[in-house]
């Protein structure tokens, strides 16, 4: 909506003049702006110091752009600011160039160049990372991949996609769909994550239950390294064991040892019956014989087991307007994948049944129906967006075992200090993967320092993992040795120094401080 | 007021499906795609068993007509509260050329056989978007009709109907036996717990054919043809002014 000051220059103003009114319109409408204040610099308010990096200057653009071409060489501030800041508003960077490749081959002599006079570049997807890993810190280029989003299904396998690093996960599901296909992920921002961020962090998701996750579906893939190198890795078979498997290195690596430019997925095909239920359970004992259960019944078909607490939907209610059909202490969102649907109807039946008799739940929703599904399945996708819209997200994803599982959330809960908002817990049941998180208004240290490290140390004790699927980024960088021993961390740091000597590929990030 | 209730539930491809045609240019896909009760006839359905719970309604029977998969449409509305349902088969070949004539007839049928005194349906079907059976089933019947209802209430004897029309809402009241079709403001039809979905499957669903019914289906129309509606053209950009008084001169639009 523009402003009668804004309206008034543009009919005033000529094609020259957009940049200006854009500048004067912003400042007066920018809807971000007056809903939530742009977050502190992440150099501010956490103690980073700056690596040893060039800092780019006039000719670097002009090379950029004669590489490119000036549309695909973004500098103005306005255009940047959704490429410094991440999807939770937590961190910001100060960079002052974004790339937009189209080609490996144009991602490699980014990267080379980059190099050859050491300045800093962090590879971006769809910016949708929980742990400050896709923005910059400093002034590093934003190397994105938006432009890279073609694709295509293989010759050699009709059930491998072979697509480039930019491909909008969702869109990519959808153009399979035609195929019979489906891609063997599933998580709440598939409507912005790219696939090259998705392999870079090993993206979990609420289907690794069943198709486990990027490690085995990714059969091959294609990467550039630090000096430009391209590490071509790309391949089709389903089994490979001639040499070392190092595309796992690079899968999860978060765009520290390398730019993900291709990779090729081993597809699904599409279920002919899917169900999903929600299960109103009455406490996590219940849930958890609700889990035995399941897997005992519904076995192979099962296809995700999540869980919410009340808090959390509570959540989603105050700030989304969305709620589930059921009332309860906790919630079970189960769904089956199968291709038969009177043989599925038959095992939900059986599991219904018993779950029932045996007293595990005090009510539940059933339903096959594609709309119906998606509803349900809202509550849980947009649980993130809820507590974002509280104001600052205290965000964590741990690993634990069931012992200990949902008995953290309680503890902290009695830890925190009144100014919390929501204190919730929800995630993969199924993978013993717990979401944990915390709001407040404004940013607050205290309330920070009430959760960290204590969070950290009780999983630690419980040896469970610190992050289970979100990854280290910039934000657990320094808690990583509550998950890994300090020899394993140095030979994460002899194998980035091997790939990155000049340390310029998303520096600040994976790694703690002291051994970066 | 007791009223005996009968509701009709059309079974269409589900509302979040994208709806493909087929390659033969005769019709849309259906098989292997997901199907589910038309949204306006689930309003239809909670209205009724509201009507029930609040003991203006004695029975609601849900009927639908489809071929045999029309049945899990029935036990949905089974599930949400309906006691018991009639399924007329119709063969699936026959599908494409059912049309709402032969749906209100059919209602008409089995409203006098079952001594109905309140037939609810959906305003109209999201696949065909007739919106004709209400009208054309009271018709049949010679009984009023209260369309896109968004509020029904007991008045006396009657009902007191508001309707949602061009101009806005218009109440009016009709004399029972009526027919009513569900708008979207209705309500917000609850979803079928599984205490509900369990207690579905035991209730009784009668099979009737339109012979039973003395109903002729018989064709009366041909569909030609089914196609996608034409790709949107890209538009173009231009530099200034005066070009973009060049192209409008050569596209003939000035």
């Amino acid at each position: 909506m523009l402003s009668r000051l804004g309206a008034e220059f543009l009919a005033v103003g000529r094609i020259s003049d957009r940049y200006f009114i854009r500048r004067c319109v912003t400042k007066i409408t920018t809807n971000d702006g007056i809903k939530s204040p742009k977050p502190e610099y992440t150099s501010k308010r956490y103690s980073v110091k700056r690596g040893d990096f060039s800092c780019l200057e006039d000719r670097d653009i002009v090379f950029f752009k004669h590489l490119l071409d000036k549309n695909r060489v973004l500098t103005d501030p306005f255009d940047l600011e959704k490429y410094n800041v991440d999807w939770l508003k937590t961190v910001r960077g100060k960079s002052a160039c974004v790339l937009k490749p189209r080609t490996t081959k144009e991602v490699s002599e980014i990267m080379r160049y980059c190099n050859e006079k050491k300045l800093a570049v962090v590879p971006q997807g769809g910016n949708t990372g929980l742990v400050g890993g896709s923005v910059p810190v400093f002034d590093e280029i934003v190397l994105s991949t938006e432009l890279m989003t073609r694709f295509r299904i293989s010759e050699n396998n009709p059930a491998v996609v072979i697509a480039q690093a930019g491909c909008v996960l969702e869109k990519l599901d959808t153009a399979l769909n035609q195929h019979n296909l489906m891609v063997p992920l599933d998580l709440g921002a598939k409507g912005s994550c790219h696939i090259g961020g998705n392999v870079s962090t090993n993206a979990g998701g609420v289907r690794v239950l069943r198709y486990r996750n990027l490690h085995g579906s990714v059969l091959g893939l294609e990467a550039v390294l630090a000096d430009g190198t391209i590490f071509n890795g790309l391949s089709t078979n389903l089994k490979d064991n001639s040499g070392y498997d190092l595309r796992h290195l690079f899968i999860g690596s978060e765009g520290t040892l390398g730019v993900v430019t291709r990779v090729a997925i081993l597809c699904s095909l599409r279920p002919k019956s899917v169900t999903t239920c929600l299960l109103a359970v009455p406490d996590f004992e219940s849930l958890l014989k609700v889990f035995v259960v399941a897997k005992q019944r519904l076995g192979e078909i099962m296809s995700a087991c999540e869980f919410m607490d009340s808090d959390s939907v509570a959540c989603a209610k105050r700030n989304l307007g969305i709620e589930p059909p059921i009332q309860s202490r906790l919630y079970a969102l189960l769904e089956t994948h199968g291709m038969d649907s009177n043989h599925d109807e038959e095992k939900v039946d059986g599991f219904i049944n018993q779950v029932m008799k045996e007293g595990l739940i005090t009510d539940g929703i059933l339903t096959s129906e594609p709309s119906k599904m998606k509803k349900l399945w809202e509550i849980r996708e947009r649980l993130a967006e809820a507590l974002r819209k509280e104001g600052y997200t205290y965000k964590y994803d741990v690993s634990l075992p069931f012992a200990s599982f949902y008995k953290i959330v309680e503890v902290m809960r009695k830890r925190l200090p009144k100014t919390v908002i929501t204190c919730c817990g929800y995630g993969h049941l199924g993978d013993n993967n717990l979401h944990f998180n915390v709001t407040t208004k404004e940013f607050d240290p205290t309330v920070l320092t009430r959760i960290e490290p204590f969070l950290y140390e009780y999983t630690k004790r419980c040896f469970g993992s610190i992050s289970a699927e979100h990854g280290i980024g910039f934000k657990k960088r320094n808690y990583l040795y509550y998950s890994k021993n300090p020899a394993f961390v140095h030979m994460m740091a002899e194998t980035k120094r091997t790939l990155d000597p000049n340390g310029i590929l998303n520096p600040y990030k994976v790694l703690p401080d002291f051994e970066a | 007021m007791a009223l005996r209730v009968l509701i009709g539930c059309k079974r269409v491809i589900d509302y979040a499906v994208r709806v493909r045609v087929k390659p033969d240019k005769t019709g849309v896909v259906t098989d292997g795609v997901k199907h589910s009760m038309n949204p306006f006839d689930e309003i239809a359905v909670e209205e009724a068993v509201r009507m029930r719970e609040k003991k203006i309604a004695s029975e609601v029977i849900a009927i639908s007509c489809g071929p045999a998969q029309s049945q899990e449409t029935i036990r949905t509305a089974l599930a949400m509260g309906a006691d018991k349902g009639i399924h007329v088969e119709i063969p699936n070949a026959d599908m494409s050329v059912f049309q709402p004539i032969h749906v209100a007839k059919i209602l008409a049928a089995v409203a006098k056989k079952e001594k109905i005194d309140l037939i609810i349906v959906g305003k109209q079907a999201i696949d065909d978007d007739a919106n004709q059976t209400a009208q054309m089933t009271a018709a049949l019947l010679d009984w009023p009709q209260a369309t896109f209802a968004s509020k029904i209430e007991k008045a006396g004897d009657d009902l007191a109907v508001t309707r949602e029309i061009d101009g806005g809402l218009e109440d009016v009241k009709v004399k029972i036996p009526a027919v009513i079709s569900a708008d979207l403001r209705l309500n917000e039809p609850r979803y079928a717990t599984l205490p509900n979905i369990m207690k579905a499957k035991k209730k009784p669903v009668q099979k009737l054919s339109p012979k039973d019914l003395g109903v002729d289906i018989s064709s009366r129309i041909k569909v030609i043809s089914v196609e996608d509606p034409p790709t949107r053209q890209a538009g173009i950009k231009v530099d200034d002014v005066d070009s973009l008084v060049a192209k409008l001169k050569e596209k003939a639009l000035i």
